[in-house]
């Protein structure tokens, strides 16, 4: 069967705690032991609808699902498990207050062949992404978008500056932009370098036109992660990063022995401290081997660094750490994305994420060594993997919005066709 | 059914706790406004009744009687037309003045005029039985429960005949169907009785000293319950199942615990009556202890609604809600300050207490605790910038150091300086002074 993989049919039944996917007649979510409704599952909430564009398939939390006040009955509480939200958001048995739309997010994109009624053997997610609050702030001000594209994932990251108006709607506009020019641009031909480039300058333009005044700009950081055969592109502007994450070389990892050149590449290429393009893009094709940062940020601290005036440890632990100096927004400079092409050696994962992450896990050995253990399947599992890093960054204090999208290499083949939504 | 006044609530609250934290502290402010009845909004539907004590010792001296009967004169001149009222004389039992059959009557001019009329043949004669009184006019409320419902009490003397419980059982029906203002005249009278009936009846107490400036009292009582468009007013609050409502106290303008007021209106809801409202705003300090939760989370601590009952036939209405939130942090700045109206009020409620017990400390002869709580009550006053009960209390003690709360026990006080003191202690003042 040819069934299309996204979800533009009635969503699947889920568990209304942990989301779970449940079947019609489970008393109890397998997942997390809730107990579901005696009644039949209730259908998914009015004003829940369809992903925009297919493969792209948003798995929120249950309240997030249920944004609009007419589907308020029929949610759990995240606290106690009543089916008693009220209109504001609050538990009207213990007074817990919802979890925003988006405070907790999970993004799962399914890999080609996956589909609700299939014959079961899913593949793979070809990618997965979270996004979390944090501990400190009262709204998550980052945001995540991603998509399939004929070649491979197209995945934007965005932070939303603090310091400036409604930084929330900056970083979803432009992650939604980023990603969605992306994915038009790269499949219109256009190289993953240029569409980068593009899709970055487009997401500028978005957010610049939410300002309704010169003194009252919107802003954000944009990262963007492009994977096509054998390639990964990325680009960026401001703080938020993208890490290649490989398994170490004494194993601990999932292996893919068979799938290209397995292993190859091991100890070719170091971590590129000395390479600093805080103008200029790298026009040059990197291979990548061990864990490395892909990007560089545009911030103070960077600049410090590379001019040789601070350590890396000086420039995180100074006050000014966190000042950008380049950002999306109207009242912007001239917007450079740089941009950098690499050429994995082996299989890996491309993880981008916003500085709620990289805080507390600034090395890529670091996040490397998170993706061990129980959560060391960024294949075959990348939400799981997601999920996990989102959770180290919230033990480690979750003094900002974490957000992380977790792409495999080389993931699954790609989609044969990207244009099969039609109802039939 | 007259248009309802606009009624809103703010809250004023820190809503960080510390990890662990438990008690939420929050001021609700309630506010009306609407101004006078207007043609577009007519007044409310209003009943009256005004109690003048007869017993023999009014006229000890007969200044009291004739003080007592200009003030009710002057107090029926201030009704509105229309407005439903009687006037009842209070001894031994109770009796009608005007009209002579146990009703009301609608005021205008004639009624006014047969009302004072007979207001001036009365004589002093017999004892004090407040709660007769009260019964009295519960029964010539009774036709009139829907609208506001007001009584005006005037004694000079304690209840002497009739029993403590007699009292407390006519208080009980009475709860709920009239608000009473009540009025002591001289010295004689006991702070702690009246207080409980104005209490009982979500009314006020006052001490009026001299005779002759109970004409401009009664005139402000009876302009305050024309004023009141809407009756029967009552905050619910609905806390989580979890949690637990420790108080709920008006604050403003003056301390009143409603704790105990609290009848039940619904899952993890209660009611607690507030009386008639006019044109006004009034304060109430809430509490509720909430299980400890997780840095990040954020409860709904509690939720403040103003009701209003809908009139025969109709839905109650719900006329403003604001929620009391608990939000936990790791943040020290944030969950140690402490909110300015909640310490403000605090301070206050701790200064009621301070006097109420240094008063019943000096009756009792225990001069050190007597002395003590009243240097405490002078700091407190200080603080809270309440001017007039500092003037008060400087009768009763001479301050050594206001910084310590060090005083004397003045020796010679005039008896309606203490009960003028122990009818204010619970008043309040909204802000410091040189604030707001």
């Amino acid at each position: 069967m040819t069934e299309d993989p996204s979800v533009t049919k009635p969503a699947e039944l889920s568990c209304p705690i942990c989301t779970e996917v449940v079947y019609a007649g489970e008393d109890f979510c397998e997942a997390c032991g809730h107990r579901l409704n005696e009644d039949a599952p209730s259908p998914p909430p009015e004003g829940f609808s369809p992903p925009p564009r297919e493969g792209l398939t948003m798995k929120t939390t249950p309240s997030a699902r249920t944004a609009g006040h007419e589907a308020a009955s029929s949610r759990a509480c995240t606290g106690c498990g009543q089916k008693a939200i009220d209109a504001d958001g609050y538990c009207e048995h213990c007074g817990l207050r919802q979890p925003a739309e988006r405070d907790h997010i999970e993004i799962e994109l399914p890999g080609p062949g996956t589909g609700p009624g299939g014959d079961g053997a899913a593949k793979a997610p070809a990618a997965a992404g979270a996004s979390d609050r944090g501990k400190r702030y009262s709204r998550n001000e980052d945001a995540i978008a991603l998509a399939v594209h004929a070649q491979g994932v197209a995945a934007v990251v965005c932070d939303g500056v603090g310091s400036s108006p409604h930084p929330d709607d900056a970083s979803r506009a432009a992650a939604d932009t980023g990603v969605a020019e992306l994915v038009a641009l790269l499949e219109a031909g256009e190289d993953p370098e240029s569409a980068t480039r593009a899709a970055a300058l487009r997401a500028a333009e978005a957010v610049a036109a939410l300002a309704p005044s010169p003194s009252e700009s919107p802003s954000c950081t944009y990262v963007s992660a492009v994977t096509g055969p054998g390639s990964v592109t990325v680009g960026w502007i401001g703080d938020s990063r993208a890490y290649w994450l490989s398994p170490s070389p004494d194993g601990g990892a999932a292996t893919e022995a068979g799938t290209e050149s397995g292993g190859g590449g091991e100890g070719d290429d170091g971590p590129d401290t000395a390479e600093f393009a805080l103008s200029e893009d790298t026009e040059d094709v990197t291979e990548l081997g061990p864990p490395r940062q892909l990007t560089d940020d545009d911030s103070w601290a960077a600049i410090m660094v590379a001019q040789g005036a601070l350590t890396e440890a000086e420039a995180e632990a100074h006050p000014n750490a966190h000042v950008i100096t380049a950002w999306l927004g109207a009242d912007a400079d001239e917007i450079r994305p740089h941009v950098r092409t690499f050429t994995p050696g082996g299989p890996g994962t491309l993880l981008v994420c916003s500085d709620g992450l990289w805080n507390y896990f600034p090395a890529a050995e670091d996040l490397a060594a998170l993706l061990t253990g129980p959560a060391g399947d960024p294949a075959g599992d990348p939400l799981g993997t997601a999920r996990t890093l989102v959770q180290h960054a919230l033990n480690a204090g979750g003094r900002d919005n974490v957000t992380v999208a977790v792409i495999p290499f080389p993931g699954a083949a790609p989609l044969p066709t990207p244009s099969t939504e039609h109802d039939r | 059914m007259s248009e309802q006044p606009q009624f809103t609530i703010r809250v004023d609250q820190n809503k960080f706790l510390p990890e662990g934290g438990r008690e939420v502290h929050a001021i609700v402010s309630v506010e009306s406004t609407g101004g006078p009845p207007t043609a577009a909004r007519p007044a409310a539907a209003a009943a009256e009744v005004i109690i003048i004590d007869t017993s023999g010792s009014m006229s000890y001296p007969d200044a009291k009687l004739h003080a007592a009967i200009a003030a009710a004169q002057a107090a029926i001149d201030t009704l509105r037309d229309g407005v439903n009222f009687a006037v009842v004389s209070g001894a031994n039992s109770a009796s009608m003045v005007f009209p002579a059959q146990p009703a009301l009557v609608p005021a205008d001019a004639n009624s006014r005029a047969m009302a004072k009329r007979e207001l001036s043949r009365l004589k002093a004669q017999g004892g004090t039985a407040i709660g007769s009184w009260l019964r009295l006019a519960d029964q010539l409320f009774d036709a009139h429960q829907h609208g506001i419902r007001h009584a005006i009490l005037l004694t000079d003397g304690k209840n002497q005949h009739e029993s403590a419980e007699e009292l407390d059982a006519v208080l009980a029906r009475c709860t709920g169907r009239f608000v009473c203002d009540c009025r002591g005249i001289g010295t004689d009278w006991e702070v702690a009785e009246l207080r409980k009936v104005s209490s009982a009846l979500l009314g006020s107490v006052g001490l009026v000293a001299d005779p002759r400036d109970l004409v401009a009292d009664f005139q402000a009582m009876t302009e305050d319950a024309m004023g009141k468009a809407v009756a029967d007013v009552s905050l619910r609050v609905w806390t989580p199942q979890t949690a637990k409502l420790r108080f709920v106290k008006q604050v403003m303008p003056s301390v009143e615990d409603l704790t105990a007021r609290r009848t039940e209106s619904g899952p993890q809801a209660g009611d607690y009556p507030l009386g008639a409202w006019g044109t006004e705003s009034r304060d109430y300090h809430i509490c509720v202890e909430v299980p400890a939760g997780e840095v990040g989370k954020e409860l709904r601590a509690a939720w403040a609604k103003l009701v209003v009952p809908g009139g025969p036939g109709r839905p109650e209405q719900v006329l403003a809600t604001g929620n009391v939130l608990a939000l936990w942090t790791d943040d020290e700045v944030q969950s140690t300050r402490i909110n300015p109206r909640v310490a403000h009020y605090t301070g206050q409620t701790e200064l009621d207490s301070a006097i109420q017990e240094g008063l019943q400390a000096r009756k009792d002869g225990d001069l050190d605790t007597a002395t003590a709580r009243l240097g405490r009550a002078v700091v407190l006053a200080d603080e809270v910038g309440n001017e007039a009960i500092t003037t008060l209390l400087r009768k009763m003690v001479d301050v050594v150091d206001l910084a310590t709360g060090t005083v004397r026990l003045k020796k010679n006080v005039d008896k309606a300086d203490e009960m003028s003191l122990d009818t204010t202690s619970s008043k309040t003042v909204r802000t410091r002074k040189g604030e707001g």
